[in-house]
This record gives structure tokens, C-alpha cells and sequence, in this order.
């Protein structure tokens, strides 16, 4: 696959994260193109999600810096990524459990809201034709992702690759920039993945979205990215185009010594 | 049996009230974790800024209507919880994001003390009354239905009705606007709400004024039965054990939760009070939910046992 990148959308420059005396991430640079699909890849722990956890200010590294679109940051928190344009899944699907897909679709919506609590109160007429658009552009994402016939369950009664789907919406929701999707098809069956990944590159490819995305699936990572990095204990080991990873010798011995 | 169905509706007035103050309670738990000691102090705050904003709108404004000196004194009232909770978030809740529950409870304890020393220096420290027009003479109903007929308190109906109307009210709030569902959302998960662009301290702040118009609710109407004075504040804090008897995340069970506390309180009182002496009333309430701590403290319709206090 050999495409055209786009301008630096994200730039890591030597980020450092600790945990106590847990070193997750060393001296991490790394860069995103936008409109490209960009895999991080690594054994367990190596620290992937540790990582997409700095880019959206879950976690505050200890060193480094973040350049988003040109502007730097050294301390990102995860309503200012949301703000940037930055929205994310992850590993654990942290979807709102007691909310129907719908309403789990339309928190996607909140920054785009423009209507004030007063406005929403007394069920004002703006107010509420604004909530009418928003749910029409869920129904879009409900539609793209072929979710209709579960619009209306509660997210926790869905089976896991359900609710990873419904995650992805809520995502997809946000109309993001830049979609962060930590390992999104973990504990998939193959037709699932395979829908998956079309969603992915759909997404990528209709919408122009800049995709991040951890997986461990090889066959997955290697056909769909267009460039990948390799963690292993917290430090990068590789990076670049999926055939050049994949002859790197220090990421096979990773991938041959680890356990997985 | 006219007996018992009439301690029963009274049981059931009382604790709608109950409900109503829970829910706040439950809410700013569900919203922030924060496990708030301040509610009862709220409701006497608001209670006393209503008491004195009733007496001074007309020396104020030189109007003699009742209603429209209330009617004033509700929105300035009003205004103030809101100021309070603004505050609130900006000068403790802000500063103690991801500490833990015991610090944010003690945060919680210290916010009761200012507020009740700050009320009593504002609004003076003396016992006031608050007069809405509560109706105040009982009324007997179905006398043909049943033997003797029921007698009820008016005021207490008139109450529970107010009660209900709020707890609807903001179940719909919840239920159908946009700020509602952004609030569903923080109470189902912090991180993920945040991530997608919910602002956390605008929410804490929603939270905490819907708490202050509730105590402000709550405390008009004890105020006006019970007079404003310092033990308002204990009156209101059987929000708590209400909030462990229906556990502490749960909006039905707050609901529930003060309903059962009203109706086993004036159970216990009327039936048992006999035999073990009166007053059941004042510690019935503790009694049962620690009941629940022993046995099963997540409370009726918790999630998790309670490991944030
Ligand atoms: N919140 C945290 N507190 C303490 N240690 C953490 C925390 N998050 C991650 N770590 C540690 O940092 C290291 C990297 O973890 P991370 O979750 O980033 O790995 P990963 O590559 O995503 O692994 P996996 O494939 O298992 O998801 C691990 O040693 C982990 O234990
Ligand atoms: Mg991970």
C-alpha cells in the first residue's frame, strides 16, 4: 500500500512516563501524519496504552512534549484533546453502562452543543431542534457501524463486540480528527474483526479521520497501517512502514523472547 | 386499621421529603464521590437565607404582599445556593480533584461549619419562621369508605406534593436534556465523560446547585413547619442513613430509601413506642442503616460496597 501522508498532525518529542518506579514509557518520540492509519504495536506491557493515555491527557508524562497541529503541550488533560479534535476507545471499553447506544452516541455530541442548560430546562424550541440534528447525525454513525437493531439497549447487556462497536460510535460521534483505538478488535471473532477493520478504513478513508491504533493481531496491523511503531518495555525498538518492521531484527527477537 | 393507614400516609408525606433531600446527596456522590457531610448545613442556610430575605424584601422595598415578599426572598435565596456552589467548586472541590474519599468527607465537614457560621453571621442566629401559607388545619377524608374516616395533615400533603413535583422535575431534567445525559454520563464514568469533552467542574457545579435548590426546597418546608433553627440541620441529615439504606449510587433507591425511613419512623413511634419509650423517631433511622452497614452495606439498590469513605 503506498499512499499520499498529509502534513505532521502529532508530534511526541522524548516523552517520559514513570509510575513510581515503573518506567511505562522512555525517551518516546514519534510522529503522525495526518489521514494516515499509524499502529503501535508491542508485547504486553510494553506500554501502547500508555502512550495513547499521554497523547489524550489521561496520563502526564514526566518528560516530553506533545505538538499537536503546531502548538505545543506539556500538559494535556483529556477535555482539552476533546477539544482538539482528539477522541478515543479503550482497552477496557469505558462506554456508560446504565445509558441506552443512542444516549451513548449522543454524549459523543456534547462539545458540539451549543444550547445552555436554561435553554434545554424550559425545552425551548433552538434548544430542542438542535438536539434533533444531533440525533440525526448519531443515526448516521448508527448506520455506518450497522447498529440500528440495538439502538435502544442499555450498553451493558451487549455482547463485547458489540459494545466495542458501540465504543467506536461514541468516538465516531465526536466527529473527530484524530481517532485513538486501543486495540479495538481484542477478543473478537474473525468475522467481527474483519468488520471491524472495514469500519476502520472506512473511517479513515470517507472521513479523512488520522488514525492511531493498537493491535496485536499481526495480519490485522500490517495489512490496514500505514506505518508502525514497536514498544517493547517502554522504549521504541521500531518504526516505520510495515515491511520494514517486520524485518527489523530487534522486533522479531521481541516478539520471539516475550510471552504472547 | 384507619389508624394504621393514617401513620402510614403520614410515614409516606414524611418521607418524600426525605427523598428529596437524598437525592441530592446521591447525585453530588454519583457526580463527584464526594460523600457530603454539608448537606444538612445547606438546608439550614437556605432555610435561614429565606426566613431573613422574607422579613427584610419588605422593610426593603416597602411592599406589603405576602406572596410577592416570598416570592422574592425564593429567587434570592435561590441565587445565593447557586453562588454557594459555585464557590464551592471553585475554592475546595477544584483543588481536591483525585484525592480521596476520607479528604473530600472532611472537606465536606469543614464546608458545613463555614456555611453555618457564615449563616449564622449574616442571618443572625435567633429562632425564625418561614411563612409560605402552608395550610396548616387537617382535613378528614374517605369518612365513608372507612370506619372513622382518615385524618390528614394538609401540611404534610401539601409537602410530599411539592416533593414529588421537584423529584419529577428533575428526573426529567435528567432524563430528557442535553446537560442531563451529560450528567448521567460523569456518574457512569469519569474518564471516559471527560474524554469526550464533558467538562467534570461544570458538572460538579450543576450538581451542587441542584443539591442547594433542593435544600433550599426542603428547608421551606421544614421552616415553615418546624421553625428555622440550628437543629434543622440534624432534621436533614437523615439524609444519610436514607442514602445507605437505598445506597449511595442510586437514584430509585434515595427515592425509596426516604419513603422507607419515613414510614419506619412513624411506624416504630405509634407501635412500638409503647413498649421501648418515645422518641424512636430521632434515632430509628440510624438504627436501620446501620442494620445495613452490618449486613449489607451497599445499601438496597448500590452497586459497590461503599470504599470511598
Ligand atoms: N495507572 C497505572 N499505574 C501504575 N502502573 C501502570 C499504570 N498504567 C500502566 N502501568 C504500567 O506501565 C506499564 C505499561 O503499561 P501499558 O498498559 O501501557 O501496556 P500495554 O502495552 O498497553 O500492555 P497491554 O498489551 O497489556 O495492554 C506496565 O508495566 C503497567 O503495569
Ligand atoms: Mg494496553
Amino acid at each position: 500500500m503506498s499512499r499520499e501522508f498529509g502534513e505532521l498532525i502529532l508530534d511526541l518529542q522524548n516523552v517520559s512516563l514513570a509510575f513510581g518506579g515503573v518506567k511505562a514509557l522512555t525517551d518516546i518520540s514519534f510522529d503522525v501524519r495526518e489521514h494516515e492509519i499509524r499502529a503501535i504495536i508491542g508485547p504486553n506491557g510494553a506500554g501502547k496504552s500508555s502512550m495513547l493515555n499521554v497523547i489524550n491527557g489521561v496520563y502526564r508524562p514526566q518528560q516530553g512534549e506533545i505538538i499537536l497541529r503546531g502548538q505545543h503541550f506539556t500538559r494535556m488533560n483529556p477535555y482539552k484533546a476533546a477539544c482538539a479534535g482528539i477522541s478515543r476507545t479503550f482497552q477496557n471499553i469505558a462506554l456508560f453502562k446504565g445509558m441506552s447506544v443512542i444516549d451513548n452516541l449522543m454524549t459523543g455530541r456534547n462539545l458540539k452543543i451549543r444550547s445552555n442548560l436554561l435553554q434545554q430546562a424550559f425545552w425551548w424550541g433552538p434548544a430542542r431542534r438542535e438536539e434533533l440534528a444531533h440525533r440525526a447525525r448519531v443515526e448516521e454513525v448508527i448506520d455506518f457501524l450497522e447498529i440500528q437493531h440495538i439502538r435502544k439497549t442499555p450498553v451493558g447487556r451487549l455482547p463485547y463486540g458489540l459494545q466495542k462497536r458501540v465504543d467506536l460510535g461514541r468516538a465516531l460521534a465526536m466527529e473527530p480528527s484524530i481517532l485513538l483505538l486501543d486495540e479495538p478488535m481484542a477478543g473478537m471473532n474473525v468475522e467481527e474483526k474483519q468488520d471491524m477493520c472495514r469500519f476502520i478504513l472506512d473511517v479513515n478513508d470517507q472521513f479523512g479521520t488520522t488514525i492511531v491504533l493498537i493491535e496485536h493481531d499481526m495480519g490485522v496491523v500490517m495489512d490496514i497501517s500505514d506505518r508502525v511503531v514497536v514498544l517493547d518495555y517502554g522504549r521504541k525498538i521500531g518504526d516505520g512502514v510495515p515491511d520494514a518492521v517486520r524485518t527489523n531484527p530487534e522486533v522479531i527477537s521481541a516478539y520471539l523472547g516475550a510471552s504472547h | 386499621m384507619g389508624f394504621f393507614i393514617e401513620t402510614l400516609i403520614g410515614g409516606l408525606m414524611a418521607g418524600m421529603l426525605y427523598s428529596l433531600v437524598a437525592l441530592g446527596f446521591v447525585l453530588i456522590f454519583k457526580a463527584s464521590g464526594v460523600f457530603n457531610f454539608a448537606q444538612g448545613a445547606m438546608v439550614l442556610f437556605a432555610a435561614l437565607a429565606m426566613a431573613r430575605f422574607s422579613a427584610w424584601v419588605p422593610e426593603w422595598l416597602g411592599v406589603d404582599s405576602r406572596l410577592l415578599a416570598n416570592g422574592i426572598a425564593f429567587v434570592l435565596s435561590g441565587a445565593l445556593m447557586f453562588a454557594v456552589a459555585w464557590l464551592i467548586e471553585r475554592l475546595v472541590l477544584r483543588h481536591l480533584v483525585n484525592q480521596d474519599g476520607a479528604t473530600l468527607l472532611m472537606a465536606t465537614l469543614g464546608i458545613a461549619y463555614v456555611l453555618e457560621g457564615v449563616g449564622s453571621s449574616i442571618f443572625g442566629s435567633d429562632i425564625y419562621k418561614i411563612d409560605v401559607g402552608m395550610p396548616k388545619e387537617p382535613v378528614m377524608i374517605l369518612e365513608e369508605s372507612i370506619e372513622g374516616g382518615l385524618l390528614i395533615n394538609r401540611e404534610d400533603f401539601v409537602a410530599a406534593l411539592i416533593a414529588a413535583l421537584l423529584v419529577s422535575l428533575l428526573w426529567l431534567f435528567f432524563q430528557k436534556t442535553a446537560t442531563g445525559r451529560a450528567l448521567r454520563a460523569v456518574a457512569d464514568d469519569h474518564q471516559a465523560a471527560q474524554s469526550i469533552g464533558i467538562p467534570l467542574n461544570r458538572i460538579w457545579v450543576i450538581v451542587w446547585c441542584v443539591a442547594g435548590l433542593v435544600a433550599l426546597v426542603a428547608g421551606i418546608i421544614w421552616g415553615s413547619k418546624l421553625g428555622v433553627q440550628f437543629s434543622l440541620a440534624t432534621v436533614a441529615l437523615r439524609a444519610l442513613p436514607v442514602v445507605i439504606l437505598g445506597g449511595l449510587t442510586s437514584i430509585p433507591g434515595a427515592i425509596i430509601g426516604g419513603l422507607i425511613i419515613g414510614v419506619g419512623e412513624k411506624l416504630s413511634e405509634v407501635y412500638l413506642g409503647p413498649f421501648i419509650g418515645g422518641g424512636i423517631e430521632i434515632w430509628f433511622a440510624y438504627q436501620l442503616a446501620l442494620v445495613f452497614l452490618l449486613f449489607r452495606p451497599q445499601g438496597l439498590f448500590g452497586e459497590k460496597i461503599i470504599d470511598r469513605v
